[in-house]
């Protein structure tokens, strides 16, 4: 673990793994001087409260998987997506296969980022491991879902895009106006179902 | 209901206010005015509490009309202030009775003038917050011509009270805290020392773009995604400095080589393109 100086009120925590982000962000939630605690792929960044982030960083263990209320979260997802073709050729599958996969498979909230709402879940069967488009697409539709590398993800609206997509959803990412704005937050466990 | 009706709106009229910090893990940025200490003395010279909405004005071009009557004052750079075509002074209080219009000239100086109504533009919050966000598209859309702006209820008025305006410098000798990606760059205290930019017509509430000297890096490639704070000075493959402002993505791809403390992003905020920049690394 290395603390990164970032401005006179931040700091960087990076380490090792996912794992190590989701035990890094369990031990300073809650410390009411902290004002933004934002986890990444292998990075921590916490915003205020050094003093006592520094403190509970002292004693932290890194390999303990965090105890944190999480939500649970089903997506139902229509499978049509326009690269679900692409997906299971390249997978030597075919297009039920790789929905039986994404839909049987139980994945984490790592981290959100790119857009509000936007949550990039861990847990993708190794089969779904795939590249980015070589072409991004200048306009990926709100509710798409797609794959990129180790994660999946559903756009909350519309932006430019590179994943590969394999279905849509009719559920609310996030909405400014609610209580909740963002359906998902780190460390909440997502499952995929098949839309009826 | 007492409230104000857009007129004219200038290149850019945004509702404003001191943003919502707190949801940078959901992926939404903190937002609010870019210099807040404008708005929050404007909201003191109407008798507000300093974390009201009010307006935030790019070079000017603002109209408004009045109905009921309310207290405005408008804070900044030095900018001819109108009531019913006469000339009245800035950075003071403004009492507009019905139908009284006002409006904003273009700076002398600087970018962005900040208007407050008595009372606080009262449009709905979104997570905790009126202020506009360009990137996320978050709050309210930006000001049109017959927009109506509702204001709420008036606080207690502290009195008259005169400020003098912000003198938006023609170079800016910017303040850098190294990290947290300094490593990734030869001598980067060096060379932000010795390079020279000038602010790009790129910039935006985003971030602060910089033309001039390209640095150099000594690693290729590009970092997991990570947090971004406001004020980080990010390194893209063209080695022209970014500083991230209030609107600025939650996370990253490119080498952030360091920070610029918040007490001095105001500055930023209102340097017009073309304005001479230094970096001044400091421990």
């Amino acid at each position: 673990m290395l603390l990164r100086r970032c401005g006179t009120d931040a700091v960087l925590v990076e380490v090792d793994s996912l794992g190590q982000v989701a035990a890094v962000r369990a031990a300073l939630q809650g410390i009411p001087e902290v004002v933004e605690l934002v986890p990444a792929a292998r990075t921590v960044l916490v915003v205020g409260g050094l003093a006592q982030v520094r403190q509970k960083l002292e004693n932290i263990d890194l390999s303990a998987p965090p105890q944190t209320d999480k939500q649970k979260i089903v997506i139902p997802v229509h499978y049509d997506g326009p690269d679900l073709e692409l997906v299971a050729d390249t997978a030597n599958l075919t297009k039920e296969q790789v929905v039986e996969l994404h839909t049987g498979a139980t994945y984490e909230v790592a981290f959100c980022g790119f857009a509000p709402g936007f949550g990039y879940l861990t847990g993708l069967p190794e089969p779904l491991q795939q590249p980015r488009l070589d072409e991004p697409r200048t306009k990926v539709p709100a509710g798409s879902v797609g794959i990129a590398g180790e994660y999946t993800a559903a756009y909350p609206r519309a932006t430019p895009g590179g994943w590969r997509l394999i279905g849509r959803t009719e559920i609310t990412l996030f909405d400014p106006r609610a209580d909740r704005p963002t359906l998902l937050a780190p460390g909440d466990e997502v499952r995929f179902e098949v839309a009826g | 209901m007492r409230r104000l009706t857009v007129l004219a709106t200038g290149p850019q009229a945004l509702v404003q206010d001191l943003g919502r910090p707190g949801h940078a893990h959901l992926g939404v940025p903190p937002s609010g005015a870019l210099d807040a200490p404008s708005l929050t003395l404007a909201n003191r010279l109407v008798g507000n509490p300093e974390d009201a909405a009010g307006l935030e004005l790019l070079l000017g071009g603002f109209t408004a009309r009045a109905h009921g009557s309310c207290t405005i004052a408008v804070t900044g750079p030095s900018a001819e202030i109108r009531k019913n075509g006469r000339l009245v002074d800035s950075h003071a209080p403004i009492h507009l009775a019905e139908d009284d219009v006002v409006q904003v000239g273009t700076p002398r100086t600087g970018l962005r003038c900040y208007l407050a109504a008595s009372g606080g533009i009262d449009v709905d919050k979104q997570l905790g917050s009126r202020s506009t966000d360009v990137l996320s598209g978050i709050g309210p859309a930006p000001l049109k011509v017959d927009d109506v702006l509702p204001l709420g209820t008036p606080g207690v008025p502290t009195g008259e009270d005169v400020v003098p305006p912000v003198n938006a410098p023609q170079e800016l000798a910017i303040p850098i805290v190294l990290g947290p990606r300094d490593d990734w760059f030869e001598q980067p205290a060096e060379q932000l020392r010795r390079g020279r930019w000038t602010m790009s017509d790129r910039s935006n509430r985003v971030g602060a773009r910089l033309d001039g000297t390209a640095l150099q890096r000594k690693q290729n490639g590009e970092l997991p995604s990570e947090g971004l704070v406001t004020g980080a000075v990010q390194i893209p493959p063209n080695g022209l400095p970014v500083i991230f402002l209030n609107d600025h993505p939650t996370t990253g791809g490119y080498p952030v080589i360091g920070v610029v403390p918040a007490g001095y992003l105001p500055h930023i905020g209102q340097a017009r393109p073309g304005v001479k920049v230094r970096f001044q690394p400091v421990e």
